[in-house]
């Protein structure tokens, strides 16, 4: 029955706020730091595209979290690691959202820059979305259907889980793979 | 009973790639283009971000800390309208019991943001002080708050008189919507405090 009291929901959501919290200040570090700045102000548009990107994240994985566990809620999902044909519908669904959306990005921010008479790379900026892209999909796909099945089991509400694993991973690994994404495109061209 | 569609067996189209894939898309690249306007402001603010670190360090944990209190109320309405106990009234006690505990999760978490933040950006050369700092993580936080409960309520009663399943539309929505706000709030702050 959901009749819990604001202290119980406060009770419920504080750990694991506190633990995004602390993960936060690590991903405002890391954005924060001398290689990242310089990044800043080497790519034209990164600043730009930050907010759209990590975004992206909580977007797609938010709502495969929330999907995965209403369907565990109406028992229309086994909590199991085995891939049904709805969990594994729904992971594809979230990759190619993910991977689409992240191009759409760097091409919006190329187009944005163009607009406003600043020079930029659409080149770049998509192999810096692609790269960023991919690899929080497969980070965040593995670790989210894990954690959520495995909190389940163990009685865990996945409705209290998912924001806070959403946003951790997603900020945090949002920012350092774009670093890798600046490193990596700046690597090839 | 209307709220029973939802949890029907409502046929497996809800679970098909296409599906996900062309409700999803279009929604995720207009909140996309929406977040440009977050990301201006930042590139607006480069110069002032760039040489005071503890504004940069806040960005990400003040938009992450709304999209998580945002998250947490969204997807407990939401089970609540799978299950069939959802109800639009300020005496949903559900509803009550959530936006309380959103105001409280803020404050407590904004108040250590502020430290931190100030902490974190002296290392890095940053020269804003503590009760700088400090005023502009629980003003904009609690501004924050605010957003994400009327926010929340309102999107997942829209989402569900639309006819959309909750759980593609509001989580999206909501952290957007909060994300851009979040970076207007806390600039709007930073302006009247620095």
């Amino acid at each position: 029955m959901y009749q819990d009291t604001a202290k119980d929901v406060y009770r419920d959501g504080l750990p694991v706020i506190v633990v995004s919290l602390v993960a936060g200040l690590f991903a405002g570090t890391i954005l924060g730091s001398e290689t990242m700045r310089n990044g800043i102000e080497s790519v034209p548009g990164l600043l730009l595209l930050l907010p759209a990107f990590l975004a992206t994240r909580g977007g797609v994985y938010g709502s495969l979290g929330a999907r995965i566990s209403s369907g565990l809620h109406q028992g229309i999902i086994e909590p199991r690691f085995e891939l049904d044909e709805r969990l594994s519908n729904a992971i594809i669904a979230s990759f190619i959202n993910g991977m689409s959306v992240s191009v759409f990005i760097a091409i919006v921010t190329f187009l944005v820059l163009t607009l406003t008479g600043q020079s930029g790379s659409l080149g770049q900026l998509v192999g810096i979305m692609l790269v960023a892209g991919f690899l929080s999909a497969i980070l965040m796909l593995s670790v989210l259907v894990s954690v959520i099945i495995l909190g389940y089991r163990r009685g865990l509400d996945p409705d209290n889980i998912i924001g806070p694993v959403v946003t951790t991973l997603g900020d945090v690994f949002g920012v350092l793979f774009l670093l890798v994404g600046v490193y990596v495109v700046g690597l090839v061209v | 009973m209307s709220s029973g569609d939802l949890t029907g067996d409502g046929g497996d189209s809800e679970w098909s790639i296409r599906r996900m894939v062309m409700t999803m898309v279009p929604l995720l690249a207009a909140l996309s283009l929406l977040q440009m306007a977050s990301g201006s402001v930042l590139e607006f603010f480069e110069g002032t971000l760039l040489t005071q670190p503890s504004l940069l360090v806040l960005v990400p944990v003040q938009i992450g800390t709304a999209g998580n209190l945002a998250s947490i109320m969204c997807s407990r309405l939401s089970t609540q309208l799978h299950l069939g106990t959802f109800e639009l009234s300020p005496s949903n006690p559900a509803i009550r019991a959530n936006t309380g505990a959103v105001f409280a999760l803020a404050a407590t978490v904004f108040s250590l943001v502020g430290f931190a933040a100030w902490g974190i950006g002296t290392v890095l050369g940053g020269t804003l002080t503590l009760l700088e700092v400090f005023t502009i993580s629980m003003v904009s936080g609690m501004l924050l708050a605010l957003l994400v409960v009327v926010l929340s309520v309102a999107s997942v009663t829209a989402s569900y008189r639309l006819g959309y399943n909750p759980d593609d539309t509001t989580i999206p929505v909501v952290t957007n919507l909060c994300d851009i706000t979040g970076v207007l709030i806390l600039f709007a702050v930073v302006v009247v405090v620095v």
